[in-house]
């Protein structure tokens, strides 16, 4: 039963993506060539890892003058199915195969004419303006740098008016001394002492004024349980762990440089619980050509020899107890994967950002706003919520603070 | 509640009010007493320790989390090397496969996460099973992590290699064959046709060989006489939805006869009710003449308690009365019934059914004849669609041990049986099996048999292998592997492929066998692959045989039973039965089934010898008195345990129990019964004979859950009418308290306390038929699975401290009338519990509205959400157990230990592979916390979370619990009672005016789970509705 419900799920989404479809289609069906901008987005997120705008060959041949060497309706064959075309016997597909190192394209099924056409005026886009676009890249690069500067500035003008604050509190002290003493009539016998005995005089009383003396002591004794129980809160949180894993696989240089979409090897992460560590193929898709001689990566060839699944050590260790799923936050909810994972594209090495504790999740949950945006699901909640509250429909709202949300 | 002139029981104890039943009422956790075992008792276990023990553990924990907290384990993600394309971690595959293991059939859906089958449920597009899985088919699933299986072929005792074996093996089978030593395949029933094609290949080979088929619990009886009668020698198809009347002749048809899933979904079928405008308000009609309180005998609207040796005769009067001959006489009680019995079934001709559990094939020519005379034939049974549940032959099977004796058998090849331990003649096999030159196992255990074998060639779980099944002419289903071979096995028909000298890969042979006997060569690739992915191909039966004529050899066949069965016996008679749960023994090794409560006695990790209250008390005898019985002379010593309904003068005692080899939940466990099975006249026969009962003095507790949860006295738990009742008032039975308050006599849904909860999304509900519930307790193992829910084995079940998150509670009633307070009165209230009408009520967690156990919780671990549930946090809980004080449903588990690698407690928790079955999406509970039904509330997120994914609402029936899934009857509904389009919130709605009732309204606690009242077809007495109906006024306040 679950197995043909599913099927037919899958035909409804199917069919839902065919219409969809078919009305861009329509819209742009006045405009000859592809939607560059579309087109930029699809080549980033499935292309780039192989191939190049230009006619650098990355894995597989630069896409520069692709329409000249090749028909739309063979790409668009092509790009759906090449093992298809090259099992047809096609010559041009042989060729390309065995040049490439029998290094076979990922199909991607889902493109259809329009996608293509996208594509390809994106690169043909690419080409005749290649060089403001590169400007514009290393501009958007340097931002986050700066971002814990504020809070550090902070906390240095606190000690310093700490500090000016008990200076002052010092002279006040040592004025009311000398005020008291001139009240008494001493001020003609102490007229010679300096203003530092006074000082002195003065905090030598303050220490052995009892309330003052017993309030330090409590500072002191809420201090230390402050910084025990924050310890003891501390248990258990790995944040900032950055382990060393068995191959130096940098973060930086795939989601930051090449800008490799997340979900190209995080396969799972739309679609349920574990987004994923790619598995040994994924990693061969592009390095099955590329610095194949590089010590870490022959360390995925020794594993493939081997049989040998590669051992990663796992950073974001989420209590058994608790459960969480992939699919729930990034495909229905729309959270970014920094939002979590914090700027993952400049690591080097992945540690943990988050806390990954329970208050953190709460939080979250009260400030985010339900992502109810072309969802049935949430229709007839958010028509609910906007009839007993102002307030945006906040994932608190709609039991996201529950204990069986998260334990069972 | 006075207005109830019906008094429910769940045991004896409870109607006498005896003393250890108040006293545990009273205190619902059993502590420690005296006589427990003091394994236990340990520092660790926090029992029995005292102030200096508590700091020692104090001081060692405070240092263990600090050092614990200088360094993290190191946990390391392992991802696949070459991902399968349609595969993610983390997200269940289902296969269509089929369960086929000695005769009981399920065509089922495997549920796999990470590659491993974690759960059973049941293929709705069979038409056969119809989507039903047994207790046991869900059990089964545990059986594939089994880690006391052979990991690997034996020769004698010691390990060896496939390829020694083979040649071993192949070479003695030709030096036989040459010989013209004659070779016998020995199996339990096999529904695979290509199985059967694989065996007629190896005779090829090896021509002497034969296969002799035998079956534990046999009907080779009925085969016989349908070849008798008709001149086929079949089991023919049952259909009891088209019987307005079905009499039952000692035949748990419900429990455990043939193919009891699909007999309960027809059974229900003719039962189901509607309060609905234009709704059915008609049922069938269901009488039993049974010794053993059955399943089916609880089910019956009339029941009757015959003795054994009078069981013939109450078929032959029922052949006589409706032909008009007089009978003889068995006593008013089973006259009574009888007539009533006739004059309903001659009204129903040609919508009637009798079924008979004999074995003894005179008795079955008789009940032909009654069903040809009642025009049964062509309407509620069809001899033109075989059904293969049982191919047994008893004859044979009998001829083959003589042979073995005599020597004259050069080789046994056993696959799927366990001869030694489940014939009648084991003895005599064990000590003659060495006489057999080349013997053989394909068992997955050094069992009692196979250990006795000079090979074993262990063949996988079913779940690991490739096969398929006929169940029924014209049906068939496939099964393919859920999971790579766990150990070094092979299959059985891979091994007879392998030494007939042909290839042994028998997918290809099954894919061939298929092409070219069941889908045709046309387009095979498609149909192949639809046929896996639906799991069965339904050819359709045979245009339903007409009528039959006269039933040959009736004449020889009366006198027959004449002559052998009395009708009035004085001896104490012992009768054999299989239970609903254990079976026939094979999965003894199954910690699930050992300790899955016999539906009507409520008694788990044993066997025990029932004897009704009346025999008890003429024999001295108490429950859980050790008593030696001796029947034709052979003895043994079993516990007492009193059965109401239960034949006066007999004695019950089930098989599948007394294993010696099974494993360490198996081995030990109960008597085995096997050996007592008569034979009489070549057939099995479970009526063992008479036989003399004395008290050994010992006693042994038997592990009963029945009277362990008790709801205080509060009576409005269970609500039923009769018929005629309902049909004029679609409310009749139901029970509707009242409150006096200063603004007069409200209901007690009227005033509250309580806020209660605002559920905007969704409201997770169920509702349960008890007219549709038979009892069976698919939903207990399905939920066990489930949820992870754990074994905590006999002591502890006798310590009231089973895990079950969902149980069945069985209540016995009688219609004797409890506002009578007369000497009579009471005198009739005891008389009526020898023979009590039963009712099964499945409950778990009710998830109250208004729940008692939330606000008594002092660290807020169990909590409400807006959809409905009651939430239970576990490591939230500290065990304070406030909540199952407060719960009027007695529905929360406490985990007194640590049930995980922990060796009091070895079972499949306590080693990797047993580990393997668990739920990767349900927590583990560990020791001190309290456990209860969630509503499977990782069913709901999945389930909302796929619907998220797709942008859309959930649609009916996509989320469901696994007890509802499993419920063969669909007496479960479950459903969000906030879409109205649902299948539930169409249910209610009829039903709010009719049979919709909550448990315990009297208290206002708003459960999310409505049950529908009890219906019996039974006759209103006109005195006793005047009685009622005067309660119902003075009553209630």
């Amino acid at each position: 039963m679950e197995i043909s419900l599913f099927l037919k799920r899958m035909r409804s989404v199917t069919q839902a993506l065919l219409i969809a479809l078919m009305a861009t289609l329509s819209q742009q069906a006045t405009a000859q060539d592809g939607d560059a901008a579309s087109g930029e987005t699809l080549f980033n997120n499935n292309c780039k890892a192989c191939h190049s705008a230009k006619d650098e060959v990355v894995v597989g041949p630069g896409l520069k003058g692709i329409q000249q060497r090749r028909d739309l309706a063979w790409l668009v064959k092509w790009v759906k199915n090449p093992n298809g075309v090259i099992q047809s016997g096609d010559e041009y597909a042989v060729a390309l195969y065995n040049k490439f190192n029998k290094a076979q394209m990922t199909a991607f099924p889902a493109f259809g004419e329009k996608e293509v056409k996208d594509i390809l005026a994106y690169v043909e886009k690419a080409n005749t303006a290649a060089a403001p676009a590169a400007a514009a890249g290393t501009a958007a690069a340097g931002a986050p740098a700066g971002e814990s500067a504020p809070s550090d500035l902070f906390t240095y003008i606190l000690v310093a008016l700490l500090i000016v604050m008990l200076l002052v509190l010092g002279v006040l002290m040592a004025i009311v001394s000398i005020l008291s003493k001139a009240v008494s009539g001493e001020a003609t016998a102490s007229a010679g002492t300096s203003f530092s005995d006074r000082l002195r005089d003065g905090l030598v009383g303050l220490s052995k004024n009892s309330a003052i003396r017993s309030a330090t002591v409590w500072f002191f004794i809420l201090m230390v349980t402050k910084a025990t129980v924050d310890g003891m809160y501390g248990v258990g949180i790995q944040q900032g762990y950055a382990p060393k894993q068995p191959i130096a696989f940098s973060h930086k240089l795939h989601a930051g440089q090449y800008k490799i979409d997340c979900n190209y090897c995080h396969t799972g992460v739309n679609r349920g619980k574990s987004a994923t560590i790619p598995s040994a193929n994924i990693c061969m898709n592009c390095h099955g050509v590329i610095k194949k001689e590089s010590p870490e990566i022959q360390k995925i060839y020794t594993a493939i020899e081997k049989n040998q699944p590669i051992e990663w050590v796992r950073i974001h260790n989420l209590p058994d107890l608790a459960y969480f799923n992939h699919a729930q936050h990034v495909n229905v909810g729309g959270v970014q994967c920094q939002q979590c994972h914090g700027e993952i594209q400049t690591m080097e090495v992945v540690e943990q950002r988050s806390s990954l504790t329970m208050g953190w999740c709460i939080d979250c949950h009260r400030k985010t706003e339900v992502n109810t945006k072309d969802n049935a699901y949430y229709d007839k909640l958010v028509e609910l919520h906007k009839t007993n509250s102002k307030e945006p429909l906040k994932v608190a709202d709609i039991g996201g603070l529950e204990c069986s949300k998260c334990h069972y | 509640m006075e207005n109830q002139t019906k008094r429910y029981w769940k045991g004896l104890e409870e109607l006498r009010n005896d003393e250890t039943f108040v006293k545990n009422a009273h205190n619902e956790f059993g502590s420690f007493e005296a006589n427990d075992s003091t394994q236990y008792k340990s520092i660790v276990d926090g029992i029995g320790s005292d102030r200096r023990d508590f700091l020692k553990v104090l001081g060692f924990g405070l240092a263990a989390v600090s050092l614990a907290a200088c360094d993290a384990p190191v946990k390391k993600s392992i991802p696949y090397l070459n991902k399968p394309t349609d595969t993610f971690p983390s997200i269940a595959d289902w296969y269509a496969s089929t369960y086929a293991e000695g005769g009981d059939y399920a065509s089922v859906l495997v549920k796999t996460r990470e590659g491993r089958p974690i759960k059973i449920e049941g293929n709705k597009q069979s038409s056969v099973s119809k989507g039903g899985v047994s207790a046991r088919a869900h059990a089964s699933l545990l059986a594939l992590y089994d880690a006391e299986k052979l990991k690997g072929p034996k020769k004698g005792e010691a390990d060896a290699d496939w390829d020694t074996v083979d040649k071993e093996i192949s070479a003695q089978l030709a030096s036989i064959a040459a010989k013209g030593g004659q070779i016998r395949i020995v199996s339990s029933t096999i529904l695979s046709p290509s199985t059967k094609a694989v065996i007629a290949d190896f005779t090829a080979k090896y021509p002497t060989t034969q296969h002799i088929t035998y079956d534990a619990n046999s009907v080779a009886g009925l085969v016989k006489a349908n070849g008798d009668s008709f001149g086929k020698a079949i089991v023919p198809s049952y259909d009891f939805s088209k019987a307005k009347v079905i009499v039952g002749l000692s035949c748990d048809f419900l429990g455990s006869w043939i193919a009891p899933h699909e007999y309960s979904v027809q059974y229900v079928a003719g039962r189901k009710l509607n309060s609905g405008k234009g709704g059915k308000k008609d049922m069938s009609r269901h009488y039993q003449f049974e010794t053993t309180m059955s399943l089916t005998g609880a089910n019956a609207d009339y029941r009757a308690a015959v003795k054994p040796s009078q069981e013939g005769l109450v078929a032959l009067a029922l052949y006589n009365k409706l032909s008009g001959k007089g009978g003889t006489s068995l006593g008013a009680d089973v006259d009574k019934v009888l007539d009533k019995a006739v004059a309903d079934l001659k009204a129903a001709q040609g919508a009637a059914l009798v079924v008979s559990g004999s074995n003894d094939p005179n008795v079955q020519v008789v009940v032909n004849a009654i069903n040809s005379a009642l025009g049964a034939y062509g309407t509620s049974i069809d001899l033109g669609t075989p059904v293969y549940y049982r191919q047994g032959n008893d004859v044979a099977m009998n001829g083959l041990i003589d042979n073995v004796k005599a020597g004259s058998i050069g080789a046994v090849i056993l696959y799927g049986c366990n001869p030694v331990y489940d014939h009648p003649r084991g003895a005599e096999l064990k000590d003659a099996l060495s006489k057999v030159e080349l013997s053989v196992s394909f068992a997955d255990r050094a069992d009692e048999s196979s250990s006795l074998c000079k090979y074993i060639t262990p063949a996988p779980h079913y779940l690991e292998s490739w096969g398929d099944a006929e169940p029924k002419a014209g049906f068939y289903s496939l099964q393919q592997p859920a999971i790579s071979l766990i150990y070094k096995t092979r299959q059985a028909q891979s091994s007879l492929l392998k030494w007939s000298g042909a290839n042994p890969d028998f997918y290809t042979y099954l894919r061939n066998y298929w092409k070219a006997n069941i889908l045709g060569g046309e387009n095979f690739e498609g149909t192949w692959t639809k046929a896996l992915h639906d799991g069965v191909v339904e050819k359709g039966a045979a245009a339903a045989a007409a009528s039959v004529g006269a039933v040959a050899g009736l004449d020889a066949a009366i006198a027959a039973v004449t002559a052998s069965y009395k009708a009035s016996a004085t001896g104490l008679e012992v009768v054999l039965y299989e239970k609903v749960g254990m079976g026939t023994g094979a999965l003894a090794n199954n910690p699930w089934l050992q300790e899955f409560p016999e539906p009507v006695t409520k008694a788990c990790w044993d066997n025990y010898a029932s004897v009704s209250q009346k025999t008890a008390k003429e024999l001295g005898l108490s429950q859980d008195d050790v008593v030696k019985i001796e029947v034709k002379g052979k003895s043994v010593e079993l516990p007492v345990l009193i059965q109401p309904g239960q034949a006066n003068g007999t004695v019950s005692i089930a098989i599948g129990y007394g294993r010696e080899k099974a494993g360490k939940s198996g081995n030990g466990v109960g008597v085995n019964m096997y050996p007592f099975i008569q034979n009489k006249a070549g057939f099995a026969n479970f009526s063992v004979g008479e036989a003399t009962l004395t008290k050994t003095g010992d006693s042994h507790k038997i592990a009963q859950t029945q009277t362990h949860e008790t709801v205080m006295g509060r009576r409005a738990v269970m609500q039923e009418a009769r018929l005629a009742e309902y049909q004029k008032d679609s409310k009749a039975g139901r029970y509707f308290p009242h409150v006096s308050t200063s603004e007069g006599i409200k209901s007690p849904t009227e005033i509250t306390l309580w806020d209660g909860y605002q559920k905007p999304n969704h409201s997770w509900g169920m509702a349960i038929d008890l007219n549709s519930c038979t009892g069976c307790g698919a939903c207990v193992i399905s939920c066990q699975a489930e949820n992870n829910v754990s074994v905590v084995g006999r002591q502890e079940v006798i310590n009231r401290r089973e895990m079950h998150w969902i149980r069945i509670d069985r209540y016995y009633s009688s219609d004797a009338d409890v506002m009578d307070k007369s000497l009579s009165g009471s005198k009739a209230l005891e008389i009526a519990s020898d023979n009590p009408e039963v009712v099964f009520q499945p409950l778990m967690c009710q998830h109250c509205g208004n729940a008692p156990c939330e606000t008594v919780c002092p660290v807020l671990a169990t909590t409400h959400s807006t959809e409905g549930l009651n939430q239970m946090a576990y490591n939230r809980c500290v065990g304070t157990r406030y909540c199952a004080n407060n719960c009027p449903y007695k529905v929360r588990r406490f985990n007194w230990f640590k049930y995980f690698d922990n060796d009091n407690f070895d079972f499949h928790y306590n080693n990797d592979l047993g580990k393997m079955v668990i739920n990767p999406d349900v927590t583990v509970r560990s020791r001190g916390v309290i456990e209860k039904c969630s509503m499977c509330v990782q069913r709901i997120q999945e389930g909302k979370l796929n619907a998220k994914k797709e942008r859309r609402r959930p649609v009916d029936g996509e989320i469901v619990t696994a007890c509802a899934q499993s419920c063969p009857t669909e007496a479960i509904v479950f459903g969000d009672m906030n879409d109205p389009a649902s299948k539930l919130s169409k249910l209610l709605a009829e039903e709010k005016e009719g049979r919709a009732f909550q448990m315990l309204e009297e208290i206002n606690v708003k459960p999310q789970i409505s049950y529908l009242t009890k219906i019996r077809n039974k006759d209103v007495d006109a005195t006793k509705a005047a009685a009622k109906e005067a309660h119902a006024e003075h009553g209630g306040h």
